[in-house]
């Protein structure tokens, strides 16, 4: 037992803190930012510095122009990006895509397509969610008839996360009404540009407009897109979820969360004292912190045992429930923490534009980062569905 | 012991929910939290008498108990109404019948006037002592200097009644005095809040009043706040309550209906649990409010303010997330009825002071 990082990732470490130190833009950072949201040439940006470096793709072997890193190396760049205030990198081209087409796809696939997630020329988006399909995925009825080398693309998708942005959707599709659910499901690459995509946004409780509908008809999507072997789609899907899930425990965005609440907490006035000294606001505080010291570890533990090739698997469960857990614990005591100042509606906190929060700074965020981050344990299997894998795969009850 | 309505009680809201039913439609609701408040339904409520409900009849009203507030402020958040009733009415109004100033409160219960309450500071969270605003004589009048925040209704006010001290230093009791302006000697700068209504913060830069301005005496400024704000309080749990139970019916419906894996989500068991333990919290807060609806007139009245406030706050943020949870992804949507009562209910923590204030007040309390 040794919870030192090993001189080799201290190294690292520090190789990274230097790298964010001299590229990260200010600008780009959580506290450069203020106010304003991301927008589209923000992340843009921010892809194309890790690319330069070779970090943008840490997941990704070195053939493919990733930079192979392990899983113990991956948590370190994750957390220390975090902790620097990055914009997170999109996962949808290089976290889920990228995998995916790495492991099932065509080498025509392969060599068109992830050159151009690297270099920024495709923003994908992930196309799985109906509006009759959650959690129950399987049940997705968007069909994609073939038609010579075509498939007729039609159905909706929604809550596809920043299709705004998007040029291309990866989408699971139905291609077969028989057998069970998951035996008819084909993974498509479809390009946004073709006639009869639609993309509509759904604004959120916050105000912010993140997620949209995406809807086809009549879309006609070359033979050459689908992924792998028709109706093997679920497959390939789940091979990409058990990706998806790297830094799934957000303990970096915790970490950042917890010492901009302590921040908050010094500043905010409660009476003759500081909040941060009222006894049972300290209280919560301090529980939060103790759940989230032990959390980094059980993170690290689970990602020590990925790193020597153990995948994750029903832990990844563990690590999302409480991790979601202890960050919307987090958002929630800190609009607490700015307790009147939490009731103005300030929408240029989420459209991004320049104008001066109502009170201070420090609150303008408190309560939409509150409302909008529900969604953590909604989305990516909600946590009823986590707690399910874990019930059965380890109490197999 | 009878927990039941009296019959005229049972009338008001029989009426009451059937009038705000049909006047918050969808588009209306929207259209009222784009406006601050919908002017044919404030119209509305005052003929119905919703606004003399909430008085006694020494103040020109017909109930002002903890049970009519109560009975009126339930139906308001079950309609996730986003009318002022809780400036103009409670507050403002509530200052205006404390100074006898039943000229102008006639106008409020007729629905003629619109107030709010310019008390709160940047810093000065819950704490109704925590006033740095100064007043200063100038003359026959008063000069006020200073800051307020988060003025809820201040941008459709008439009058709005401001805090100020006359002596003393921030956290003192005494040395507060209320003073009744007319909005337009004021600066605004509008702004929504979450789950509607409007706001504004106030800049007091040396603003000029007649003498007449002061409500109620030099002195008594901090004991008409206290007794105000303690019927806002019960006024704000009970609109808790009414949102605590539209989400509910809102979200059991939604259990039955919603489809997932063949069966309504209704249907698995880890559900059911927790829109049981739902269920029992919004009892819990039931019985809280109708605990500070007795006492509100009673000598146990601060003792069952902060119980009722700690409890409804707990029990708003178990509901809000809770609901939003069962709901998956649509629970998180602007378009969808749940947003907007759960934005509501989750601001209820924000007025009038949070759990944890309210905690620690109780706490005080009992060691006393
Ligand atoms: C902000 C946001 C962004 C998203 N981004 C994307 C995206 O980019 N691409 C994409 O494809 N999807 C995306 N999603 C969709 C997300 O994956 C789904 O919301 C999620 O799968 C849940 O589905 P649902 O919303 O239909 O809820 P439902 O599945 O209807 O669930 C409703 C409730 O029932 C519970 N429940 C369901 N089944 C069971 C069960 N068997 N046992 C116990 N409880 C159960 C759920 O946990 C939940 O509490 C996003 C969602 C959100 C909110």
């Amino acid at each position: 037992m040794n919870l030192e990082y090993s001189d080799a990732q201290k190294a690292f470490r520090d190789e990274v803190r230097a790298f964010l130190a001299d590229n990260l833009p200010e600008r780009l950072t959580d506290k450069g930012r203020g106010m304003r949201g991301l927008t589209k040439a923000d992340h843009e940006e921010w892809h194309a510095i890790l690319h330069k470096k070779g970090w943008l793709a840490a997941n990704w072997p070195k053939e493919h122009g990733g930079a192979a890193f392990d899983a113990i190396q991956r948590h370190i760049l994750e957390d220390e990006m975090t902790r620097a205030g990055a914009p997170r990198i999109v996962p949808f081209g290089i976290a889920m895509l990228g995998p995916v087409l790495q492991k099932f796809g065509s080498k025509e696939q392969q060599d068109r397509y992830l050159p151009r997630i690297l270099n920024g020329d495709d923003w994908w988006c992930q196309g799985y969610s109906e509006p009759g399909a959650g959690s129950d995925l399987a049940s997705l009825r968007c069909e994609a008839v073939r038609d010579g080398d075509h498939y007729i693309v039609n159905g909706q998708k929604t809550w596809t996360t920043l299709g705004q942005h998007a040029n291309m959707i990866f989408c699971l599709v139905r291609t077969s009404k028989e057998g069970k659910p998951q035996a008819g499901i084909s993974f498509l690459l479809i390009d946004m540009d073709t006639p009869g995509v639609e993309v509509r946004p759904i604004v959120l409780i916050d105000g912010g407009a993140e997620v949209n509908e995406v809807w086809f008809s009549d879309v006609r999507v070359p033979v050459e897109n689908l992924v792998g072997e028709e109706n093997k789609g679920w497959t390939y899907a789940k091979y990409l979820l058990t990706h998806e899930r790297t830094n799934i425990a957000g303990v970096g965005f915790a970490n950042a969360g917890l010492d901009s609440l302590k921040r908050i907490a010094r500043l905010e006035d409660d009476g003759d004292r500081k909040l941060i000294e009222n006894p049972h606001f300290a209280a919560r505080l301090a529980r939060l912190e103790i759940d989230l010291m032990a959390m980094e570890t059980t993170n690290l533990r689970v990602v020590s045992a990925a790193a020597a090739r153990q995948a994750p698997g029903a832990e990844s469960s563990m690590l999302k429930v409480k991790g979601t857990i202890i960050r919307q614990e987090i958002n929630a005591l800190t609009k607490t923490a700015v307790g009147p100042y939490a009731m103005p509606f300030q929408s240029e906190a989420v459209d991004g534009a320049n104008e001066a929060p109502v009170g201070p700074d420090h609150a303008a965020k408190a309560t939409g980062a509150y409302l909008n981050n529900r969604k953590l344990s909604i989305y990516g299997g909600s946590n009823e569905v986590q707690r399910t894998i874990i019930a059965k795969t380890m109490l197999e009850l | 012991m009878n927990f039941d309505l009296s019959d005229e009680g049972r009338m008001l809201q029989d009426g009451l929910r059937r009038y705000l039913t049909d006047a918050y439609t969808p588009d209306a609701r929207r259209a009222a939290v784009a406006d601050g408040f919908s002017a044919d339904i404030w119209s509305g409520l005052a003929e119905m008498g919703v606004i003399g409900a909430l008085f006694t009849e020494a103040q020109g009203g017909f109930g002002g108990t903890g049970f009519d507030i109560a009975l009126v402020f339930e139906e308001m958040g079950r309609a996730g109404a986003v009318d002022p009733l809780i400036d103009t009415g409670l507050l403002g109004g509530g200052l205006l019948a404390k100074a006898g100033r039943d000229d102008l409160l006639e106008t409020v219960i007729a629905g003629e006037m619109q107030l709010a309450l310019a008390h709160t500071e940047p810093g000065g969270r819950y704490d109704l002592s925590r006033v740095t605003t100064t007043a200063t004589q100038d003359g026959e009048g008063w000069v006020l200097a200073g800051r307020k925040a988060v003025v809820v209704n201040a941008p459709a006010a008439d009058m709005i009644v401001v805090s100020a001290r006359t002596s003393g230093s921030t956290g003192d009791a005494d040395g507060i005095a209320l003073f009744l302006v007319d909005a337009s000697h004021l600066t605004l700068a509008p702004y929504p809040l979450v789950g509607g209504g409007m706001a504004s913060e106030i800049v007091l830069d040396d603003v000029k009043l007649p003498a007449d301005a002061l409500l109620g005496g030099a002195g008594d400024g901090l004991a008409m706040l206290v007794e105000v704000q303690a019927r806002a309080t019960l006024a704000v749990c009970a609109e808790a309550l009414g949102l605590m139970e539209a989400i509910r019916a809102l979200t059991v419906d939604y259990l039955k209906t919603r489809k997932q894996f063949g069966q309504p989500i209704g249907k698995f068991q880890v559900l059911q649990h927790r829109m049981a333990d739902v269920l029992i919290e919004i009892e819990q807060a039931r019985s809280a409010v109708i605990n500070l609806a007795g006492n509100l007139d009673g000598d146990d009245r601060d003792l069952h303010l902060h119980a009722t406030k700690n409890l409804i706050g707990e029990v708003a943020k178990l509901v809000v997330e809770e609901s939003i949870q069962m709901h998956g992804g649509i629970g998180v949507t602007e378009e969808y009825d749940l947003g907007h009562l759960a934005k509501r209910l989750t601001m209820v923590d924000h007025r009038f002071g949070d759990a944890l204030y309210h905690l620690e007040r109780f706490i005080a309390l009992r060691a006393a």
